[in-house]
């Protein structure tokens, strides 16, 4: 079995489902940072069978808000003196922009030179966005 | 307060500015040489960037009806989009020629974007299968001026209620008036969207029924809102003919139907509507046709602030 070593201060971002911490880590542009961080995947987790983990030493000014939008169900937990000093609890922000692409063929946004793509939460337990302009719906977790 | 608003979307305005507009329009109506001064001086700009009989000639006859004037273009290819302007700028200069604007394009969501850099009223005149705010007006408008009322009413959509815009646009609008009941006819292919199900059928507790056949509700109606499959909706054209002649409406069926049902259809038909209806007492489209330009007087009226 793979050992990583706990963190002394930093975030821990954990249950996120497996396959999706590739996409958290590239969110959060941890392939450019000069710090350790590690992503641990396929982990084996009673809750989830198998989950991704990703770990950042020394860092805790990150901007979390959006990244419920990839996994709604990750914990974030913030790491003080080798233990868990706050959880925080992920909550769907109620406007993203330039997070979502728009899919619609026949949106607006598809040829609209310098138009941000716009998603207002409309069904926050679902996870439901849509597109401020055509409405197109975007289900959270439809990873495609 | 209508007065330097956009109508983007059915649900921009509440049932009270709605009502407002309607009452307006049915005063228009009748006396339509009261208001022919209403907006002398005024210039509307429209922006047609796809084909438009009806509703492009409803619009600029009501402005000149009003004592307004008119300019603009009835195709893409006669405007500077052809040089790859984006709307944005096509609109902030308009904007600079107008006292209103009103637009259809092909894209969904294009008039949302002229909206947010125009410092004059825009209107929605329809944009792709999405939005026909004005449509829905004149809907609204030629049911009150028949039934009296907006409320208590069963009304039957046929056709194609997927790509269907004045279908989704008449649903959402209907759906705030009490007591009323939908019933969708239409092939499986063409069923109403379910997020117009969950979030406006669902919502607001909406008694609403499917059905694949006419005759399975035409004799419970008030009201049958027949709609054209649209060929310009269409990515397969082998679709589009396989659909196209599901639903024809002929003097046959209408012998179930009540002597107080209204037939309604935004038009152009294509051969959903026999022309043996045309004579019927309730086929009620032209009349439609009629109000959508008194519909127009109004919006144009409320949202201008000359009336």
């Amino acid at each position: 079995m793979m050992t990583i070593n706990t963190i002394e201060n930093g975030i821990v971002i954990d249950h996120i489902r497996a396959g999706y911490g590739v996409e958290i880590f590239n969110y959060l542009g941890l392939d450019k940072v000069d710090y350790t961080v590690a992503l641990i995947m396929n982990v084996t987790s009673k809750k989830q069978r198998k989950k991704d983990i990703i770990k950042i030493e020394n860092e805790i000014n990150f901007d979390l808000s959006e990244l419920g939008l990839i996994d709604p169900d990750v914990t974030i937990n913030i790491i003080q003196n080798h233990k868990i000093s706050k959880k925080l609890k992920l909550s769907l922000p109620k406007v993203v922009e330039n997070v979502i692409k728009c899919k619609n063929p026949r949106c607006i946004t598809s040829v609209e030179r310098n138009l941000a793509h716009v998603f207002y939460l409309v069904d926050e337990k679902k996870g439901v966005y849509r597109c401020k302009y055509c409405d197109e719906k975007y289900a959270l977790g439809n990873k495609s | 307060m209508l007065a330097g608003r956009h109508l983007i979307d059915p649900t921009d305005f509440s049932t009270q500015e709605i009502n407002e507009m309607l009452s307006l329009s049915q005063k228009i109506s009748e006396n339509p040489s009261d208001y022919a001064k209403l907006c002398s001086g005024k210039i509307l700009g429209s922006l047609f960037f796809e084909p438009s009989t009806r509703t492009r000639l409803s619009f600029e006859a009501a402005m000149l009806r009003l004592g307004g004037q008119v300019i603009g273009f009835s195709e893409a290819g006669s405007s500077s989009v052809s040089k790859g302007e984006t709307v944005a700028d096509t609109i902030r200069t308009v904007a600079c020629y107008s006292d209103i604007i009103v637009m259809r394009h092909p894209k969904e969501g294009a008039p949302k974007v002229a909206s947010m850099y125009s410092d004059v009223p825009v209107i929605n005149a329809g944009d792709g299968g999405h939005q026909h705010p004005t449509q829905t007006l004149t809907d609204l408008l030629t049911i009150i001026s028949v039934k009296g009322s907006l409320d208590s009413l069963k009304i039957g959509y046929c056709g194609d209620l997927k790509f269907g815009r004045t279908v989704h646009s008449l649903i959402k609008a209907l759906s705030r008036y009490s007591d009323n009941e939908m019933h969708l006819i239409s092939p499986k292919e063409l069923k109403v969207p379910d997020y117009i199900k969950e979030e406006i059928l669902d919502k607001n507790a909406i008694h609403y029924e499917e059905h694949e056949k006419l005759e399975e509700c035409i004799d419970q109606l008030d009201i049958l809102y027949m709609t054209r499959v649209q060929k310009e909706r269409f990515f397969n054209e082998e679709d589009y003919i396989r659909l196209k002649d599901t639903y024809i409406l002929n003097n046959e069926k209408m012998k179930k139907a009540s002597p107080h049902l209204m037939i309604l259809h935004p038009l152009p038909r294509v051969n959903e509507i026999s022309y043996e209806i045309d004579s019927d007492p309730r086929a009620f489209y032209f009349k439609q046709a009629k109000m959508g330009m008194y519909a127009r007087m109004g919006l144009i009226s409320l949202l201008l602030g000359v009336c």
